[in-house]
């Protein structure tokens, strides 16, 4: 790749929809009306809501010209450390298109639905091999969501053995959803603070560990990207104080074949279908966030449960502990799908061999900016490498500041400014599914973007300047809030 | 943002470990941020105040004021009643920027004892308090 | 495999530059005793041949239109999705894009979820709309906890015609917070007893579904009135969007808080999910509100532009304190919800809901000639309640037999109602296929 990648290039402007428009024009097919009509009393019906009437070329148009103002990982290299940017297979699309899939009523009887509830529970056994837990919720649809099914379960546990308690662990490294999770159980927070390492020390666990503390929330690999070493310990304490151990599992993507939670102390799991298992992010969501527990919490497992006998696919309703349902139906199908045929495709070995690629891959850029940029720890990491902004602060350039001038390069920023523990963090998770040479340019553009905080720092103050819009005023967009046009 | 010596801190006004400032007026109190605090948290976009009447504690929470990406917390120096709050800044939250000390201020307080004001810290104490620990 | 462009080359090029001999030496960090050493009992690797033979197995043994004759909704609709719909929100710069952080490249996904929000609020007549949830069901449960917080109270009420399901996911959130939960009962119309909102005391909030889950139209105006009264806000519930292409809005009848399903708006049904959580509120409550917001802002030139923004709400800011532990929100559904309403236009959408209703009362009264009961008498949008001769689980059965699914018996939901079914007729069934039900539907 001798040349940069980012370049200029005509670009549409494009108004807002109601901007467009004139009255009486439509991009619907309407149906012949084969029924005479039949109003409603006057006093139930109203105008309409004022949306504007748009020709089909004019939808088309105002979408791809919209879709042009955006980057994703088909566009480009994607390293937002914690959030897993991996090629999202074609294939996976188009599965969720096939009609049988596509065009499925949820409520339908089971004996109409075998097909989707036989890949559900497919799935289930999947992960649960993965994790090493013993049942799974396919529900949660989402990994906070997922989080907070894992602490209604812990919450049911407690309540079942006569006494409710009052607080979680929660390292201070981890993400924020984490906290907000758990207060949603009524938990209050204890923050853990990693020890010099990155990583949990058992004598800080066992100091804060009591009898009022329900457990603890820890996330592994950690989001510093390292792995949590001492967690069978963590693991004992923790549960010879009556508490659960809730793994986040975001960043399983690590460990893929290589750690199963259930192994190593974990009682409840939540997976991220959108990070470890390819399924597209889609502009924020949807996602899906199962759950995985050991074998005695299963009894506390949203329901209705996917059962099968003799082949029969059948949901059951009938686990009187369950902490009941978590959404509508059952879950965000359409994102399981595509997990499962991921899982499919790659296999035993290909998902352990995406954990492999995806840790070389970070620790090789780790390598090689580390002259540039002072590593957080001085030490191999996982699937993303932490760097904090100690070798700029001297120039005055910010963390802020080079990646938005990473974006006039071709690339997404990393993940800046979290973990919270580390001042000026940038955290980058480049994946298994970038190759060295896109790693090599994305290297050499951080390179450069070093050197010129140091000689020219006005540039990158002034970055991005080839994106579309330049830098947001989002000061004035939070003062006065304008959320609807 | 500021060095510490380009911090304006008014000689006549008592201070808090908190980062707040109060000036006695009669039998009230009035109560903001300083320059300090407000330069560390940036630009200010949304400013929560108490309700008047409101009978609030030493140390617990008066308001909280947010900036684009960060939400702080503003502890009460001294007990005692809201009797009046400063409207101006749920429209023009900038104010707790510009003027810390003058259209800035937040609240009006009537404290329980009136005499605490000085148990808080003088300018010289604050600047000190800024020095040993920021 | 494919999706790893790795050559031996590449590996031991990178190896060399970190300095380990093998891939094996990076994992040093993990003891031993926490390896797992065995493999994974997963099938061996598909070819994407084998894989699409394999789905399309499974997905033959599920019951869908044309082969089916369907008359199922409950919360998920079958509406026609344009090809257009499905082709942009197929469109890979959307779906493959990350939450959008870095706003300067990702004003598609801004632009799109800002225009979402507008038509959202406007559809359901209030001042601001969330960037999306998971699901109506979320979205009510989430609406409630926002009441509480509004009001300081700790009860919330919901009708009992309030989705079943929705009910229980609002169960299940509430378990946990001590808040209590109270149910408003039915009258014999098929419409909540409103009289009984004065009887439940200080409350946050009242929950009522319009078009309720019996497809009766709720007077949201009457319901709103006595909930003001008591102090309380009223949160109206929805599973049909399209229904406020006809009817008046939640927001002209007084509600404060409105949360319901957006599938109908160009989601695919998808065996229930991914869909859409539509929530909105009056401008007053917008710092309460959970999940993401888009705002409207100018970049350095002064050009128009778009952010995430009234970001200190949420989780990764306030943590513990926030108005959620939400982190996401359905944006790829939420973009393809205002594709489908920029689709449909004002004009378009108020044919459409018209044409929904006008099919479902032709559906009605033809069964009820046929000697079919009509349990409510209160008016419908798409979906009704319907009993039918010689019961409804058996009618419903034998039906089955003919490939006709006749809706969705109530009796696990409602005891009272065992000897009923909700029948839903959309725009996608056809006279003839409304007329077939009606003929065989008599044993």
């Amino acid at each position: 790749m001798s040349e940069a990648l980012g370049t200029n290039g005509l670009v549409l402007n494009e108004p807002l929809l109601w901007e467009r428009g004139k009255k009486g024009r439509r991009a619907f097919s309407m149906p012949a009306a084969d029924v005479p009509p039949n109003p409603l009393p006057a006093e139930l019906t109203g105008e309409g809501p004022d949306f504007p009437d748009l020709g089909e070329i004019e939808v088309v148009r105002h979408y791809t010209r919209l879709s042009t103002w955006n980057f994703g990982v088909d566009t480009g290299l994607y390293p937002l450390g914690s959030c897993t940017m991996k090629y999202n297979p074609k294939i996976n699309e188009k599965l969720a298109g096939v009609p049988g899939f596509a065009a499925a009523h949820p409520l339908l009887p089971t004996a109409l639905s075998q097909g989707a509830l036989q890949l559900m529970h497919d799935l289930e056994r999947f992960l649960s091999e993965i994790t090493g837990l013993d049942a799974v919720t396919l529900q949660p649809a989402a990994g906070a969501h997922g989080e907070l099914t894992g602490m209604l379960i812990v919450h049911a546990y407690h309540r079942s053995r006569g006494r409710q308690r009052t607080k979680i662990l929660i390292p201070d490294t981890a993400h924020g959803t984490n906290p907000a999770s758990a207060a949603l159980c009524g938990y209050a927070p204890v923050p853990v603070p990693s020890g010099p390492d990155g990583v949990i020390l058992p004598e800080t666990v066992a100091a804060l560990m009591d009898d009022e503390t329900a457990g603890i929330m820890i996330t592994n690999p950690n989001t510093l990207g390292l792995f949590e070493e001492n967690m069978p310990e963590i693991a004992r304490i923790v549960h010879s104080r009556g508490g659960l151990v809730y793994g986040d599992g975001a960043n399983m993507n690590a460990v893929l074949g290589m750690v199963r939670p259930g192994s190593i102390g974990v009682d409840i799991l939540h997976l991220n279908l959108h990070k470890t298992f390819s399924t597209p992010h889609g502009g924020g969501g949807p996602g899906a966030g199962p759950v995985a527990v050991r074998k005695d919490l299963s009894r506390f497992l949203p329901s209705p449960r996917i059962v099968e006998r003799n082949g029969v696919y059948a949901l059951s309703a009938d686990f009187p502990e369950s902490v009941g349902r978590v959404v509508a139906y059952h879950g965000h199908f359409g994102v399981l799908l595509r997990a499962y045929a991921y899982i499919l495709s790659m296999g035993p070995d290909g998902l352990k061999e995406a954990s492999r690629f995806a840790v070389l891959s970070a620790n090789y850029i780790r390598e090689r900016l580390k002259d540039v940029l002072h590593p957080a720890f001085d030490r191999p990491c996982m699937h993303e490498c932490v760097f904090t902004d100690r070798n700029q602060q001297a120039s005055g350039v910010t963390t802020l500041e080079m990646a938005k001038r990473l974006i006039d390069h071709g690339y997404h920023p990393p993940t800046i400014y979290f973990p919270l523990v580390v001042h000026g963090a940038i955290m980058i998770e480049p994946t298994e599914t970038e190759t060295k040479e896109e790693l090599d340019g994305f290297i050499e553009a951080f390179r450069s973007i070093v050197r010129e905080a140091g000689e020219n720092p006005q540039a990158l103050r002034e970055a991005p300047s080839r994106t579309k819009v330049k830098r947001l005023d989002e000061t004035a967009a939070a003062r006065n809030p304008c959320l609807a046009g | 943002m500021k060095r510490l010596e380009e911090v304006t801190l008014p000689g006549e006004l008592r201070y808090s470990v908190d980062h707040e400032w109060v000036q006695t007026e009669g039998d009230r109190v009035r109560v903001g941020i300083t320059d300090y605090a407000q330069d560390q948290l940036g630009d200010v976009v949304y400013v929560e105040l108490p309700s008047v009447g409101a009978h609030i504690a030493q140390g617990a929470v008066f308001a909280t004021v947010e900036s684009v990406k960060s939400v702080s917390e503003c502890f009460m120096p001294l007990s005692g009643e809201i009797i009046e709050i400063n409207a101006a800044l749920g429209d023009d939250p900038v104010l707790l920027n510009q003027s810390p000390y003058g259209d800035g201020w937040m609240i009006v307080v009537k404290p329980d004892d009136p005499a605490a004001v000085s148990g808080l810290l003088t300018a010289e104490g604050y600047l000190a308090r800024l020095k040993g620990g920021a | 495999m494919r999706y790893l462009p790795h050559t031996a080359e590449d590996a031991a090029a990178m190896l060399e530059t970190v300095g380990v001999r093998e891939i094996d030496g990076l994992f040093a960090s993990i003891p031993e005793g926490c390896r797992f050493t065995g493999r994974l009992d997963l099938p061996e690797a598909f070819s994407e041949w084998e894989l699409e033979r394999r789905m399309a197995e499974l997905a033959d043994r599920m019951a869908i239109s044309p082969e089916y004759l369907l008359f199922l909704g409950a919360g998920s609709y079958d509406h026609h999705i344009p090809a257009t719909v499905s082709s942009l929100a197929g469109r890979s710069e959307f779906v493959t894009s990350y939450t959008p952080y870095q706003p300067e490249m990702l004003q598609g996904t801004l632009q799109g979820i800002y225009e979402y929000q507008t038509l959202t609020a406007r559809l359901l007549g209030m001042e601001v709309a969330t960037a999306s949830h998971y699901d109506g069901a979320t979205a009510l449960a989430e609406a409630l906890l926002m009441a509480v917080r509004i009001t300081r109270r700790k009860k919330v009420a919901l009708s009992r015609a309030v989705h079943p399901h929705y009910r229980q996911v609002v169960r299940t959130y509430f378990a946990p917070t001590g808040y209590e939960l109270l149910e408003i009962p039915c009258l014999e119309t098929g419409l909540t007893d409103l009289d009984r909102i004065g009887e439940c005391g200080d409350l946050a909030a009242i929950a009522v579904q319009s078009p309720n889950f019996f497809g009766c139209i709720e007077n949201l105006q009457v319901a709103a009135d006595r909930t003001h009264a008591c102090g309380a806000l009223l949160v109206a519930c929805f599973t049909e969007a399209l229904a406020f292409g006809l009817l008046k809005s939640p927001g002209s009848q007084g509600a404060d808080i409105v949360a319901g399903e957006g599938q109908s708006m160009g989601i695919p049904r998808a065996f229930g999910g991914p869909a859409l959580g539509m929530l909105a509120s009056r401008k007053q409550h917008m710092r309460s509100l959970p999940g993401r917001l888009v705002g409207k802002t100018t970049d350095r030139d002064g050009k128009r532009g778009f952010v995430l923004t009234l970001a200190t709400r949420e989780q990764h800011i306030r943590r513990e304190k926030a108005t959620s532990n939400i982190c996401s929100n359905n944006s790829l559904n939420a973009l393809t919800a205002a594709m489908y309403m920029a689709s449909l236009g004002g004009t378009g959408i108020r044919e459409l809901a018209a044409l929904n209703h006008d099919k479902a009362e032709y559906l009605k009264d033809r069964l009820r000639e046929a000697g079919c009961t009509i349990r409510f008498a209160a008016p419908t949008f798409n979906e009704f309640v319907v009993g039918l001769p010689g019961g409804f689980e058996a009618g419903h059965r034998r039906l089955l037999d003919r490939k006709i699914v006749a809706g969705l018996p109530l009796g696990p939901y409602y005891p009272e109602l065992a000897d009923c079914g909700l029948i839903c007729v959309t725009e996608t069934c056809s006279r003839q296929e409304m007329d077939r039900l009606v003929r065989e539907v008599i044993p």
